[in-house]
C-alpha cells in the first residue's frame, strides 16, 4: 500500500529534483571537507551553510504549496509553525549546554538563571533528549495545525478571513514569545549552542552534516507531498481548490482533507525550522514575525505555486537574490521584493515553473496538431455528427 | 397536513410543512411534497420561488427552521450534513455547470466515483478494472469519450453540463436534483437532454427544477408549480398551465 503510493509519487520531474538533492546532499559536503581551502573547487563554509539555510527555506515553501497551491488555503503563518519547529530544536540545544553557560548552572539555561528561576519548567523536561526532541519537532507544529484547523475549517472559514487569522495566530505567537515569563529566553531568544548528539555545532563536519540532513530532508519532504498530490486524495484537494461545494456534494468530507494537509504541511515546516536553527545557531521571536510568512508566499508565488518544483525554486532564487540585494542595497530589498511580487502576479501568475510548463505543453500540442491534422477533422466530424 | 404523513413511509423524499427565513424573508413557508421513488419530477416557479432553496434544504447545506425532510421515508435529512447526504444517495446539479475545470474529464468522474470518501482511503487508492469499465460506460452515456483526456475547463457550456451529470450518475445516487439543466444550451442540447434525463430517470429518481416550458413538456411528466415558498399547484404540465393562480403567479407574468 505504502510502496504503491510511493511508487506513484515518482514522475519524471519529481525523481530528478529528488535525485539532484541526493546527489547534492553528498557532493557539497565532500567538496567541503576533502579539499583543502586553496583549492578552486572546496566550498567554503560560509556558502554551505547559506545554502543550507535555503534548504530549509525551500521545504518551508514546499509545505506552504501544499496548503496553498493544491488545497486553496492562504495561509499567511506558516512561519509560526517553522519557528516552533526551530524552538523544539533550540531547547534541546540549550540543554546540551549544560554547566558550560555563563553562569554554569547543569541544568537551568542561562536565561533562566538570569531571571531567578530555581527549577526547569515542566515543557522543558524531555527537551535532554535528542529522540524527544525530534518528536516535539513534528508534534507541536502538528499539534497547534490540528488544533487551529479543528476550529476553522468545521467553522467552514475560508478565503481572505483563514488568512487573516492564520495571521494573528502567528502574531500572538510573537508576542507570546516576547515575554520572559513564557519561559522560552524572550527578546533574546535560544542561543549560544554548543553541541548537537556529542558533536561540536561550529564545527565544519557538523555543519557538512546539517547541510546534509537539510538536502535530504527536503528529498523525503518532496517525495511524500508528491505521492498526496498525484493520489487520489491529491484530485480531491484540487477539487477543493477549485470548486469547494461540488467536492462537498460529491461526498468527500472537505474539513477532513483540509485537517489532513494542514497538519502535514505544518509538520513539514516544523522539520525545516528545526533543521535551521542549528545552522543559524538561534531562535527567537522575531521568526514569528508576520512579515516571515508573507515571504514564504512570495517565494512560492515566484517558483509557481501548485507545482511541486517551483515553491523549492522561487526560495532559493529569491533568497539568493536578497543575499545579494542586501550586499550592496541594503535599505531598498524590501521595495525590490515588493516590486518581484507585484511583478509576479502581474505578468506571471503561474510563476516561473507554471509559466514554463504551460510554455512546453503548448509547444507539444501545437507539435502534436501538426502532425495529425486529418484526426483532428476526424474527431470534429464525429462531434458534429452528434 | 396531517394526510401528508400517510405517504412518508412509500416516499423517497418526504417534505413536510418545512419552512425557513433568512433575515425575516420567508423562502420557504411550509412547503409539502412526496416524490416517490423511480419517479421523474419536474419543478417550475417564478423567480424567488424557493426552488434553490428547497434543494439547499434536501442537500444539508441549509437547516429548515421547522418540518420534516425525510430520505427513504426513514432517514431525517435535517440531522446530516452535505457529505453525509451525498452519501446517502443524494446527487446535486448546480444551476452554473461545476466541475473541476484542472482537471480532465476523466479525473473529474473517478473523483465523482461512489468509493471510499475518507482521507486515507484516496489517498492509498487504486483505479481497478472495474472502477474503469464505470468511467468508460458513464463516458458513453454522456457523450463525452472522445474528451476524456481534456481538462474540465475547455469543454462548452453544454459538454460541462453534461460532464456534471455524469458524475452524477457516477456518485450511483437514488436520487437526483438537477437545477436548471438546460439554462444557456443551443436548442438541440435542449432535446438531447431531454433524453438523457429521462434515461437516467429509468433506473434513480429525478427531481429537475427548470424555467423551460418547453423543456417541461418535453419531458412530460408531473409537474409542481412553487410559488412564495410553498406549492401551487401540483399535476400534468396541461393541468398545471391551465390553472388560473399558476397563470397569475408565474406564466402570466
Amino acid at each position: 500500500m505504502i510502496t504503491s503510493f510511493l511508487l506513484k509519487s515518482l514522475d519524471r520531474r519529481v525523481s530528478f529534483a529528488i535525485l539532484a538533492l541526493l546527489a547534492i546532499a553528498v557532493i557539497v559536503p565532500v567538496l567541503n571537507l576533502s579539499l583543502s581551502a586553496s583549492n578552486p573547487l572546496q566550498i567554503p563554509t560560509y556558502v554551505m551553510q547559506l545554502f543550507g539555510k535555503y534548504l530549509n527555506y525551500a521545504l518551508l515553501a514546499l509545505a506552504l504549496d501544499l496548503v496553498w497551491g493544491f488545497c486553496g488555503i492562504l495561509s499567511l503563518g506558516h512561519g509560526a509553525f517553522f519557528a516552533l519547529g526551530g524552538y523544539a530544536m533550540g531547547m534541546y540545544l540549550m540543554r546540551q549546554i549544560g554547566s558550560r553557560g555563563s553562569y554554569g548552572d547543569p541544568v537551568l539555561p542561562d536565561f533562566m538563571v538570569f531571571l531567578n528561576w530555581k527549577s526547569l519548567p515542566w515543557f522543558w523536561h524531555g527537551f535532554d533528549m535528542f529522540w524527544f526532541a525530534c518528536i516535539m519537532v513534528l508534534f507541536v507544529p502538528g499539534l497547534l495545525a490540528f488544533i487551529f484547523g479543528w476550529f476553522a475549517f468545521r467553522s467552514r472559514v475560508n478565503g481572505v478571513y483563514l488568512s487573516i487569522i492564520t495571521q494573528a495566530m502567528t502574531y500572538a505567537l510573537m508576542l507570546a514569545f516576547f515575554r520572559n515569563d513564557m519561559g522560552f529566553g524572550g527578546n533574546n531568544g535560544l542561543t549560544d549552542f554548543k553541541d548537537i548528539i556529542g558533536f561540536e555545532v561550529q564545527a565544519d563536519s557538523t555543519r557538512a552534516v546539517l547541510f546534509a540532513a537539510s538536502a535530504i530532508a527536503l528529498a523525503l519532504a518532496l517525495l511524500i507531498a508528491s505521492g498526496i498530490v498525484r493520489s487520489k486524495a491529491g484530485k480531491v484537494l484540487v477539487g477543493i481548490r477549485d470548486a469547494e461545494s461540488r467536492t462537498r456534494f460529491l461526498g468527500y468530507r472537505v474539513e477532513n482533507y483540509k485537517l489532513f494537509t494542514f497538519v502535514v504541511s505544518a509538520m513539514m515546516a516544523g522539520v525545516a525550522g528545526a533543521l535551521y536553527v542549528p545552522q543559524v545557531g538561534i531562535i527567537n521571536p522575531g521568526e514569528f514575525a508576520p512579515g516571515n510568512s508573507i515571504e514564504v508566499v512570495i517565494w512560492t508565488a515566484v517558483g509557481g505555486r501548485g507545482t511541486l518544483i517551483g515553491p523549492i525554486l522561487g526560495a532559493i532564487l529569491v533568497n539568493g537574490g536578497k543575499t545579494i540585494f542586501t550586499g550592496i542595497w541594503p535599505e531598498f530589498w524590501l521595495f525590490a521584493l515588493g516590486a518581484l511580487f507585484v511583478a509576479v502576479t502581474l505578468f506571471l501568475p503561474k510563476g516561473i515553473v507554471g509559466t514554463v510548463a504551460e510554455f512546453m505543453a503548448k509547444r507539444k500540442a501545437k507539435a502534436a496538431g501538426a502532425d495529425k491534422p486529418a484526426e483532428a477533422t476526424g474527431a470534429e466530424q464525429a462531434e458534429a455528427a452528434q | 397536513m396531517s394526510d401528508m404523513k400517510t405517504y412518508k413511509p412509500n416516499s423517497l423524499l418526504y417534505l413536510d410543512g418545512v419552512s425557513v427565513s433568512f433575515d425575516g424573508f420567508k423562502a420557504l413557508n411550509s412547503l409539502s411534497f412526496v416524490v416517490e421513488p423511480g419517479e421523474l419530477r419536474a419543478i417550475i416557479g417564478p423567480n424567488g420561488a424557493g426552488k434553490t432553496t428547497m434543494m439547499d434544504i434536501i442537500t444539508g447545506k441549509t437547516r429548515p427552521d421547522s418540518g420534516e425532510v425525510f430520505f427513504n421515508g426513514t432517514v431525517d435529512l435535517t440531522t446530516k450534513d452535505e457529505a453525509d447526504i451525498a452519501q446517502l444517495g443524494i446527487g446535486r446539479k448546480f444551476q452554473k455547470p461545476t466541475v473541476f475545470e484542472s482537471h480532465t474529464v476523466w479525473d473529474n468522474l473517478e473523483l465523482a466515483l461512489n468509493r471510499k470518501r475518507g482521507v486515507f482511503g484516496t489517498l492509498f487508492y487504486n483505479l481497478s478494472g472495474e472502477d474503469k469499465d464505470r468511467i468508460e460506460e458513464i463516458l458513453a452515456t454522456v457523450r463525452l469519450t472522445h474528451r476524456k483526456d481534456d481538462f474540465g475547463a475547455n469543454l462548452s457550456h453544454g459538454q460541462k453540463q453534461w460532464l456534471e451529470i455524469g458524475m452524477l450518475l457516477a456518485q450511483e445516487p437514488q436520487l437526483l436534483l438537477v437545477d436548471e439543466p438546460v439554462a444557456g444550451m443551443t436548442d438541440a442540447e435542449t432535446a438531447e437532454t431531454a433524453i438523457l434525463l429521462r434515461e437516467i430517470a429509468k433506473t434513480r429518481s429525478v427531481v429537475v427544477v427548470e424555467h423551460d416550458m418547453g423543456f417541461i413538456r418535453d419531458l412530460g411528466v408531473k409537474v409542481t408549480c412553487l410559488a412564495e415558498g410553498s406549492v401551487l399547484a401540483e399535476g400534468s404540465i396541461d393541468f398545471v398551465s391551465n390553472d388560473p393562480k399558476v397563470i397569475e403567479n408565474y406564466l402570466g407574468r
